[in-house]
């Protein structure tokens, strides 16, 4: 399995040199199977360029979406897939207590606010409701469950016969508790993401900068360490970072998170175009592999 | 133990900072949680207690119905808020907590129903009222 975000940047998308290093698109992660199999998770503004890159024979892509929020879905209008009519896209999400899922996404994808009708897409499209439960796509077994964001929020599981992945991109797990983490019975997203190989989990707020935004639904570096120790992942990537941060102040952030939580699992600030590997194969005469997952390349942006 | 659905965790911490004593089920009538204030009319702390089975439940308070009561506040109004979901409030109770004290009390009990029309439990908010 091969981890790749596009887009790293939480709430609102970021471009400019301050934030170059890391990338100012709005979520986005490619996770490709070992039989090719794509998934697209979350469809903001670096969908765009992840549909550029994908083989020219591919005839299936899956959207799995976490929720509606614009900077989850603003991208999905510019997804080359939905114009290619010898393409099956599979949009999965939730829906709401009232409303599809179809329902929801037709408020964006629909005059005035974009051109294209969804209905008229040229590709071959199906929409999912993504209950709880598991569902299998290729060779991966995908598990979606509702998390503490506001609104109708899932986050994913998904593995293969070697490799797990977690993907919590917006997270707020520390809301109302006195201390946290608590027990792991009390805990939104424990189960999904209990002894993963890579935990994608939001980190958008410094400690200070959270009192002022409790409830808004997403945690601090601090509380994504906290977390990803409860749950025993083996390496945790911080994710959804604050668009006001620029490349220095996130490392900072992240340095200073680490210097006070000392986790025995390596920490990787999010960034466009890194690559991470999970569960590669090895023969009997290799060495075991790496406990976490294998960040593989950097590739940042000019 | 599995971890519980987010629902019923935001309601836990919803009730964690209420000033309404609120005491949580699941599906299965076990009380999974119940607050401070709840504590205070109940005598005994969560923290000791921990889950309480429907039988451990009956030894520690007994609920019966106020010989004062109205047609309307008849059943277990927990387990019929789970059974037939749907809110339930009963105006007139008798509490009879473990060291024995005897409390009136009025009391609202509602099912916990996630969007997908899942019973995921109940909670009950109630409060002592003055013997008539």
């Amino acid at each position: 399995m091969k981890v790749t975000p596009y887009g790293v940047r939480g709430s609102l998308a970021a471009p400019g040199p301050a934030t170059a290093r890391y990338g100012g698109n709005t979520s986005c992660v490619r996770v490709t199977g070992p039989d090719g199999t794509v998934l697209v998770l979350d469809a903001g503004t670096g969908i765009r360029s992840l549909g550029r890159e994908l083989p020219a024979d591919l005839r299936r892509v899956d959207v799995l979406l976490t929720h509606l929020h614009m900077d989850h879905i603003i991208g999905l209008g510019f997804f080359a897939p939905l114009f290619n009519s010898s393409m099956e896209v599979h949009i999965w999400g939730p829906a709401s207590a009232t409303l599809s899922l179809d329902a929801r996404l037709r408020r964006y994808l629909a005059p005035p606010l974009f051109p294209v009708l969804l209905r008229d897409l040229p590709c071959r499209l199906e929409l999912h409701h993504t209950g709880r439960g598991r569902f299998s796509i290729g060779a991966f077994t995908v598990r979606a469950a509702r998390v503490c964001h506001p609104g109708t929020t899932v986050g994913y599981r998904i593995e293969t016969e070697r490799a797990s992945l977690a993907y919590l991109p917006d997270h707020e797990p520390a809301l109302g508790a006195r201390r946290f983490p608590i027990d792991a019975e009390w805990t939104s997203g424990f189960e999904l993401a209990e002894k993963v190989d890579l935990l994608l989990h939001d980190a958008q707020y410094t400690r200070t900068e959270y009192p002022r935004h409790v409830g808004w639904g997403h945690s601090t570096a601090h509380h994504a360490l906290a977390f990803a120790r409860l749950v025993g992942a083996r390496h945790l990537v911080a994710f959804h970072h604050d668009p006001s941060r620029d490349d220095d102040a996130l490392e900072t952030a992240i340095d200073a998170a680490v210097a006070d939580v000392r986790p025995d699992f390596p920490v990787t600030p999010a960034a466009e175009g890194d690559t991470f590997e999970l569960g590669r194969a090895t023969t009997g005469a290799e060495p075991a592999p790496p406990a976490s997952a294998r960040r593989l390349s950097t590739r940042r942006m000019p | 133990m599995s971890q519980q659905s987010v629902e019923m965790i935001l309601v836990r911490q919803l009730a964690g900072y209420l000033f309404v004593p609120v005491v949580v089920v699941d599906t299965t009538g076990t009380v999974i949680f119940y607050n401070e204030p709840a504590e205070r009319i109940l005598g005994v702390r969560f923290d000791e207690t921990g889950r309480i089975d429907s039988k451990e439940a009956d030894r520690l308070i007994e609920l019966s119905e106020d010989p004062t009561a109205g047609p309307d506040d008849t059943g277990r109004p927990l387990l019929a808020a789970l059974h037939q979901r749907r809110p339930v409030h009963v105006r007139r109770w008798l509490l009879r907590r473990g060291d024995r004290v005897r409390l009136h009390i009025e009391l609202t009990a509602f099912p916990i129903i996630d969007q997908e029309e899942r019973l995921l439990g109940a909670m009950a908010m109630f409060w002592e009222r003055q013997a008539p």
